[in-house]
């Protein structure tokens, strides 16, 4: 077994004084098809291993792929929502290379025939500027099995006693995104390199091809780092060749995608900065270290001899079918929210937290249902964020659904709840005790309507505080808060405050 | 002639069920106890499932007895190349590194030959991934020509030729990547159709070289052949590259031949110089039959075709390193463990399987088809072989411009001697040489009978080449030729051959 030797770094901020970062992102999407990509196994996450699987997804001998239509067309769809060109006639390739969870020991891929190229995605930052990816290419793939190394403490190949297979990831969708070299974003790499991730996942899931669920490998991402030097005075950056550059796997959430770019960074500066070079070669990030190590060199000697797939018929869309499917595209996720935005009236900055705490959907259908964007807004990226933050949680990790928040929003207007009664009717829903309407009526929460009940609650506390009465009477309104909170108290929270103030003012003369 | 049913067509053998003079599972024992009395000398079969025949055969019986309606070839048993995917049989392609192996699903050509109520008799010898013209690449033997044991049935198809030649069973699935079905059948004295690439599916074929393989019909007689085709042909969902249309009306076209008013093209290229004399005088004699029944013949030259077989031999073996890379002992088949490795890797396990499981042709082809793809290498290679390909459709594009079919010699010899060209594999790949152009401008083929070589007695085969798709016309021309050369024999020529030692015969 091997341990995982530190390896030195540079400071982040020296790393950037001297070298300019230069990233590639690859992301793998696994498309959610209800079949495998040229057989119709199911695709379901989670099964018992190898029960999704037939002659043709574990490559028995005679066994022929045939292309899944729906596959295609979400490749297309990604492709035009990546802004790209699709092909009129592209071919899939056999990438040629041995290894056990790849059933026929090569890989049903596109070479240089993609479907999809030449296209770009818009990413907006937290300071609010754009960063502008450009998208090389965006191609169709079968993934590979899944191999499982038993014994041995790392769960990789070195060290295991031995391997087992499950063939039911083989032959699922994937679509391969590829960007060209992203230059420019400087001392912000690792927020570009996270942003384009996170962006990509919005229009995907926009999309409906995938799940996106990068904890389960559905939406997968290879960082390529490389440094270069700062350009000499008078030198443009773009004149400076590029690095050698390391490609990091096993990158799989948004904040990995951050900070093994910045780790890669440092690691190079390091290494670069102490006259060395690096090393073309594949790392591997570990969440928990924060660290890449190294894993198989990439060296010229990998050849996967592609070759266009002679089982297949090349995939030739018509321009009335990329038409048809562009028409299906969704709103791009950046102009939607600057819509969104506008119709339900908030700031910049509310609309930066509302994206942060992904609650631009919930909102969007809590607004539908009928809530008002405002209180839509204070629940989902005020309550439910910040109990989100004291968890660990997404805001919709609650099971409170966006019907749940309209209702809420309702019974709050038509003056059921006060603000900390709909606080409680919340914890109520978050405890599964059923929608806030049963959880209110569980409770015996709701506002007293009677205002005798009110009235008797005012001249009780007015008569048990005299002195407080007189401040009032005497012109100082704002001595009535402790009146107004005595009289909640005894009306055990469950009165309208405003309606007791006003009561009160009344009965003092000072209205 | 006998009462003997082995000896009848498959289309007499049809009739004699229908009319219920014979069961079908007198008709399969029948050929079971041939392939038992003859097959250890011919070797045609890898595994003969005796109880698998005769359970299909009294199926049909039952079932004709029930008055159903039954395919036309009900109750007629077949054998099947050992290339194709047979659920509960064994399949092994020739090889060791499928040793044992028995596919848990049927190739579709198999489907259909259950679903009309063929009956299976067994898996038939081939050289090993259909690599070879001789079968004596197969890793279980070689199989022998019943005109001469000393001689090859040809290949890669030997197995399913042979059969059908030594009466083991009227009919027989043989696969073409090169010429493997039309090559033995020449050499046998045969029919063998090679149909329309995509005409027949590829679904359950294990594959030696996808964009060329192409399954299709052996048997002893044109109509036979037709017969077949239209049992196995046909649109399948389950191959891309399967055409999507009915197929072609080739047992009609075998009933009604006629090539009255038919523009015949002789191959310039394919002929003359490395071709038999025996070769050549038969197959002239055969033009000018055809000429005599009202066809007119001209000569094409198609020039391409001088480079269809070093184009053939960057192309097959650039494909099948790639299909054969599966073989890797992880899920099936051989697993043999490296000697002197205490605990290998999967890898380590990999080299040593393949190390021992393929024969010494596979690995030659493995190699070659490793460096035509690898990068550096890959335009030189694949890509202007790709370009030959080209170039030899558009011959045959230019050819049938100006006439229905073509026609050449199937093979420059005839059945060579077991071991003559084993150590010379440019000898051995040389015997493909006019029948490599179909395979990779994906036309259809067939090759019958034209007669006996008078330096040695042996049988010649007569090649038709039609386009893409028109298999009817093979069947049009190959039924008036080899009616005259019947009647011009005063018999079929297989009668001609030497007595095998079966019992009563």
């Amino acid at each position: 077994m091997s341990t995982a030797t530190t390896e030195p770094v540079l400071s982040y901020d020296e790393a950037l004084e001297k070298f300019d970062p230069v990233m590639g992102l690859e992301v793998h999407v696994e498309l959610n098809t209800h079949t495998k990509m040229f057989c119709g196994c199911a695709t379901g996450f989670g099964a018992e291993p190898n029960t999704q699987v037939c002659p043709v997804c574990l490559g028995l001998p005679g066994a022929l792929p045939v292309v899944n239509e729906k596959a295609v067309e979400s490749a297309i769809r990604i492709g035009l929502a990546l802004n790209c060109e699709i092909a009129q006639w592209c071919r899939f390739a056999r990438k040629n290379y041995f290894y056990p969870d790849m059933p026929k020991n090569f890989q049903t891929s596109q070479y240089d025939e993609p479907i999809a190229f030449g296209g770009y995605l818009d990413v907006e930052l937290e300071d609010g500027t754009t960063y502008r990816v450009e998208i090389e290419r965006a191609h169709m793939e079968e993934d590979t099995g899944k191999s499982l190394h038993v014994g041995g403490s790392t769960g990789r190949i070195h060290g295991a006693e031995y391997s087992l297979v499950d063939y039911n990831r083989a032959g699922i969708p994937l679509i391969e995104i590829v960007t060209k070299p992203m230059t420019g974003a400087g001392e912000r790499a690792p927020e570009v390199a996270k942003a384009y991730v996170s962006t990509l996942r919005d229009l995907l899931r926009a999309l409906h091809v995938s799940d996106v669920r990068m904890e389960q490998g559905s939406l997968r991402c290879d960082a390529n780092v490389s440094l270069r030097p700062r350009a000499a005075e008078g030198q443009s950056q773009d004149d400076v060749p590029l690095g050698i550059r390391t490609e990091t796997k096993n990158v799989n959430s948004l904040r990995s995608v951050e900070r093994a770019v910045r780790y890669e960074i440092c690691r190079h500066a390091a290494i670069l900065d102490a006259g060395g070079s690096i090393t073309q070669e594949t790392r591997h990030w570990h969440e928990d270290t924060g660290v890449t190590t190294s894993g198989r060199e990439k060296s010229d000697a990998e050849d996967y001899r592609y070759f266009p797939e002679p089982d297949l018929v090349p995939v030739a869309p018509t321009r009335e079918t990329v038409e048809a499917l562009k028409a299906t595209l969704p709103e791009p996720p950046a102009q939607r929210r600057k819509r969104l935005q506008a119709d339900w009236g908030f700031s910049d900055l509310e609309m930066r937290d509302v994206v942060n705490a992904g609650a631009v959907e919930l909102i969007e259908e809590s607004v539908e249902a009928g809530a008002t964007p405002a209180s839509a807004r204070k629940w989902w990226t005020g309550e439910l964020a910040r109990r989100g933050n004291a968890a660990g949680k997404g805001v919709d990790e609650f099971g409170v659904t966006p019907l749940d928040v309209a209702e809420l929003d309702r019974m709050v207007r038509d003056g059921r709840l006060n603000d900390n009664m709909a606080r409680q009717v919340l914890d109520g829903v978050i405890a599964g005790e059923g929608s806030p309407l049963e959880v209110a009526d569980a409770r015996g929460l709701e506002l007293v309507q009677d205002d005798d009940a009110l009235e008797a609650a005012v001249d009780k506390v007015i008569a048990a505080n005299p002195e407080v009465a007189e401040k009032v009477r005497g012109g100082k309104v704002q001595a009535a808060g402790a009146l107004i909170g005595q009289v909640m108290k005894e009306m055990k929270g469950q009165a309208d405050a405003g309606k007791a103030r006003q009561i009160i003012l009344e009965r003092l003369g000072a209205g | 002639m006998s009462t003997d049913i082995t000896r009848a067509s498959a289309a007499e053998i049809a009739d004699v069920l229908a009319r219920r003079e014979a069961s079908a599972a007198e008709v399969t024992q029948a050929h079971l106890d041939r392939i038992a009395a003859v097959d250890g000398e011919v070797h045609a079969f890898l595994h003969v499932d005796a109880e698998g025949a005769l359970a299909a055969a009294r199926d049909i019986d039952r079932r004709r007895a029930a008055g159903e309606e039954l395919h036309v070839m009900a109750g007629v048993p077949i054998a099947v190349k050992d290339v194709m995917a047979t659920k509960g049989l064994p399949t092994t392609c020739g090889s060791k590194i499928l040793q044992g192996w028995i596919p848990p699903y049927d190739a579709t050509l198999v489907r259909r030959l259950r679903a009309a109520g063929m009956p299976i008799l067994g898996k038939t010898n081939m050289d090993e991934f259909a690599m070879g013209s001789s079968t004596e690449h197969s890793a279980y033997g070689p199989t022998r020509n019943p005109w001469d044991l000393e001689r090859i049935p040809g290949g890669s198809g030997g197995g399913s030729s042979a059969a059908v030649a030594a009466f083991e069973a009227p009919l027989a699935i043989g696969t073409d990547t090169g010429g493997s079905i039309r090559q033995p059948a020449a050499v046998t004295g045969t029919v063998g159709t090679k149909p329309t690439y995509g005409g027949v599916s590829r679904f359950g074929l294990v594959a030696l070289a996808s964009s060329l393989d192409q399954a299709g019909p052996c048997s002893r007689t044109v109509l036979d052949a037709a017969l077949l085709h239209s049992v196995i042909g046909g649109h399948d969902p389950l191959d891309s590259t399967s055409i999507d249309a009915p197929a072609p009306p080739v047992v009609e076209a075998a009933r009604h031949g006629d090539v009255k008013g038919m523009r015949i093209g002789v191959v310039k290229e394919l002929g003359g110089e490395g071709y038999q004399p025996g070769v050549r005088a038969r197959f002239d004699e055969s033009v000018k039959l055809l000429v005599d029944a009202g066809a007119e013949v001209v000569e094409v030259s198609c020039p391409s075709f001088d480079y269809a077989l070093a184009a053939y031999y960057l192309i097959l073996p650039s494909e099948a390193s790639s299909n054969l890379a599966k073989f890797d002992a992880m899920r099936y088949g051989l697993r043999v463990l490296p000697e002197g490795v205490d605990d290998p890797s999967a890898e380590q396990v990999m080299a040593a399987t393949r190390d021992a499981g393929f024969g010494d042709e596979v690995k030659r082809r493995i190699i070659l088809g490793t460096y035509a793809l690898s990068s550096g290498y890959y335009d030189a290679y694949y890509g202007q072989a790709q370009k030959v390909r080209t170039l030899i459709s558009r011959d045959f594009n230019a050819a049938f411009e100006k006439v229905d079919v073509l026609l050449s010699p199937t093979a420059p010899t005839t059945a060579f001697r077991l071991g003559e060209k084993l150590d010379d594999p440019m000898a051995m790949y040389l015997n493909d040489i006019a029948t490599i152009p179909a395979n990779l401008a994906g036309v259809p083929g067939m090759s019958l009978p034209s007669g006996l070589a008078e330096e040695d007695g042996l049988p010649t085969g007569i090649q038709i080449l039609a386009p893409a798709t028109e298999d009817a016309r093979l069947y049009r021309v190959g039924a008036v030729l080899e009616k005259l050369l019947v009647d011009r024999w005063g018999g079929p020529l297989l009668t001609q051959a030497p007595v095998l030692t079966a019992k009563g015969a």
